[in-house]
């Protein structure tokens, strides 16, 4: 498979998929590590509000145990930096790691990211020694600063949180994608298959998924569906698409003879 | 328009208008709203509350209600447990069971009581806990709140309350010892009937408690929970039109705060009166699946007063949180006795038979939302969050 001598390298590891799953809205844990494995993500992120280390009814991390991938705590809840970085250290040390998917979202309605308080604390947890994932606008100036605070990642929205509305933030992202020197990872309003690899073909080196994979009539049918749609926009990504244009281009051209004269 | 609290916004407000543009909403008025989903405002709202809605559209309300829920909660429902710590009021309320004038034996836990009784929640495995009191300032005032808080904080990731309405200062200063959220419901945004059935003690200052969002919002508590009961006004539907007209306020103004929305209906109690109006089942869908549509974001919450039949008929529609075993009545969870109640509870399933309930209906019942860090990490002393938690073993008795 070409994802082995393709590998995705973030924070210095290497990861075969290319899917970032996320772990909200599903029905049960159960399902949920059925759609990680069906998925074959290597990727997936968990709200630190859902942890609980000492419970015994938490459903989200039981299930994930077996499962032969990376957990990324969230700061989903938080509203700034400060209550960030707070958020990124108990994760530390409850699930040793120090990845983190910073999330600061102050608007509860459309869970927009606040970019001010993202580009401090990813400043501030990048100097900690955090490998920091920031969820944020499809700002390239943005992109860039954050890069610059030590982000080993961006992660650009397509779309609101769980609209599903698919890449409606394409021309930022494509610039985004054009200048950055860590990997970005497409997150948020990707609702089928087809966006995620149109993510790809645009040259993202990563998709998250939740909402659509969660409230699928069938999760485990869905997660391989991006799986596959995953590998196919990398490759065509890598093989090099053809030129869009608004004229039509033969291919056999009235005015090859000119070249073939002689 | 700026206003500087709801009630300038209320004040402008023509209730009979109001109520005959919501009486007057015609199928086409009605059509746009579902067509618009939530982007229409309260015009939109207005037509889906109804009668017309109620009558010719309540099908395809319901699947634009079920989509709206599963995309943005897909399939989870949280469950909480109310934790009754008072029922000691000053007010006469001809509706509710802690009315001064009824002849109910009084009780105020004390700490070492309401820790007996957050075992028994723990237990169980709630994480999310309302604390509720009557309205006494004098015996269960800011500071009862405040020993409440500090005793039970420790044990649950989430904690809220349904108190009377407070001063700003006041909620600041619950805020900073970890509280999360307040339900203050108005009863009624129709202020006759507000008078009627409130007759004496501080909650008959219908502004005091008109205001108390605006006092909650610029407090910086991270969530509201509005509501009317249901019952108190013929118009329910006028009613539940400014609840929104608040929420709308609200969310436009403390654009960093979380709201929810409740709907109890008046069930029976200790007290004489009847209630006004009856809102039907379908009445309830209709305005379940009304405020879905008009704020599909808004946290919708279905207390133990429903029936367990008609709770999980209403899930796939826009519920997204339950309580689940409530006592409402202090001391209800650690000891047998049920004459101290607020009002009977319907659904008397364990908090154990509903989540297998939720589990059978493909719901995730999920028992942590959030975690006490969140909230503690706004005091000064961090250590004593989520990491540096000295919890002692609480007793599991009951």
């Amino acid at each position: 498979m070409s994802g082995i001598s393709d590998p995705l390298l973030v924070g210095g590891e290497s990861f075969h998929s290319r899917l970032f799953v996320g772990t909200g809205k599903f029905s049960s844990g159960d399902t949920l590590a059925e759609v990680v494995r069906s998925s074959g993500s290597e990727m997936v992120t968990v709200a630190m509000k859902r942890v609980n280390p000492e419970g015994e009814s938490d459903s989200i991390l039981d299930h994930l145990k077996d499962a032969d991938t990376r957990i990324l705590p969230n700061t989903s809840g938080v509203r700034d930096a400060r209550e960030a970085v707070f958020v990124a250290r108990m994760a530390r040390e409850a699930l040793s790691t120090n990845w983190l998917k910073l999330e600061i979202h102050p608007d509860p309605k459309y869970l927009m990211p606040d970019p001010v308080e993202t580009l401090e604390a990813t400043r501030e947890l990048a100097s900690e020694g955090f490998v920091v994932l920031p969820y944020c606008h499809a700002d390239p100036v943005l992109c860039r600063k954050l890069e610059e605070a030590g982000a080993a990642a961006v992660m650009p929205l397509g779309a609101p949180i769980g609209s599903n509305k698919g890449l409606e933030s394409r021309e930022f992202l494509r610039i985004i994608i054009e200048q950055a020197g860590v990997p970005v990872v497409v997150d948020a309003g990707i609702g089928s298959p087809s966006h995620a690899a149109e993510a790809l073909e645009m040259g993202a080196d990563a998709v998250l998924v939740n909402t659509a994979l969660a409230v699928s009539p069938d999760p485990v049918a869905m997660g391989e569906a991006f799986a596959l749609a995953v590998q196919a926009g990398r490759r065509a990504f890598r093989a090099g698409l053809g030129e869009v244009t608004d004229s039509a281009r033969a291919t056999s051209p009235l005015t090859g003879f000119l070249d073939q004269a002689g | 328009m700026n206003f500087s609290t709801f009630t300038e916004l209320y004040r402008r407000q023509d209730w009979s208008l109001a109520s005959t543009r919501i009486e007057n909403s015609t199928p086409t008025e009605v059509e746009r709203a579902l067509a618009r989903k939530g982007q229409g405002g309260m015009a939109d709202f207005a037509a889906l509350l109804s009668p017309c809605a109620g009558e010719n559209f309540l099908e395809p309300m319901a699947r634009l209600a079920r989509s709206l829920t599963r995309r943005r909660f897909g399939n989870t429902i949280r469950l909480f447990a109310p934790l009754y710590l008072s029922n000691e009021c000053t007010n006469v309320c001809d509706y509710c069971g802690f009315s001064l004038g009824n002849a109910i034996p009084r009780k105020t836990l004390t700490v070492p009581e309401m820790l007996r009784e957050a075992g028994v929640l723990k237990g169980h495995g709630f994480e999310h806990v309302l604390l509720v009191t009557g309205e006494s300032g004098r015996k269960v005032g800011v500071d009862y709140i405040l020993d409440a808080l500090r005793a039970l904080r420790r044990y649950f990731a989430n904690l809220s309350i349904e108190v009377q309405p407070l001063r700003t200062t006041e909620y600041e200063r619950l805020v900073e010892e970890g509280l999360h959220a307040v339900m203050l419901y108005q009863e009624t945004y129709e202020r006759e009937s507000y008078a009627a059935h409130h007759l004496k003690g501080k909650k008959r200052n219908f502004e005091w408690r008109l205001e108390a969002p605006d006092r909650l919002g610029r407090a910086g508590v991270n969530k509201i929970g509005l509501g009317c009961l249901y019952g108190l006004t013929r118009d329910w539907r006028t009613d539940a039109w400014f609840a929104g007209l608040h929420l709308d306020y609200l969310e436009k103004k403390y654009w960093r705060t979380l709201y929810s929305m409740s709907f109890p209906r008046i069930r029976p109690h200790e007290g004489e009166s009847m209630p006004l109006a009856d809102l039907s089942d379908r009445d309830l869908v209709q305005l379940l699946c009304a405020y879905r549509i008009f704020k599909e974001e808004l946290e919708l919450s279905l207390s133990t007063r429903e029936s367990p039949n008609l709770r999980e008929n209403l899930l796939p529609i826009g519920v997204t949180t339950m309580s689940a075993g409530s006592k409402t009545n202090p001391g209800g969870y650690g000891a047998e006795e049920h004459s101290l109640e607020q009002f009977t509870i319907s659904d008397e399933r364990t908090p154990e038979e509903i989540a297998f309930m939720l589990r059978e209906k493909g719901y995730d019942p999920v028992w942590k939302d959030w975690d006490r860090s969140y909230d503690e990490c706004r005091l000064q002393n961090e250590a004593s969050a989520f990491t540096g938690g000295e919890e002692q073993p609480l007793s599991l008795a009951g």
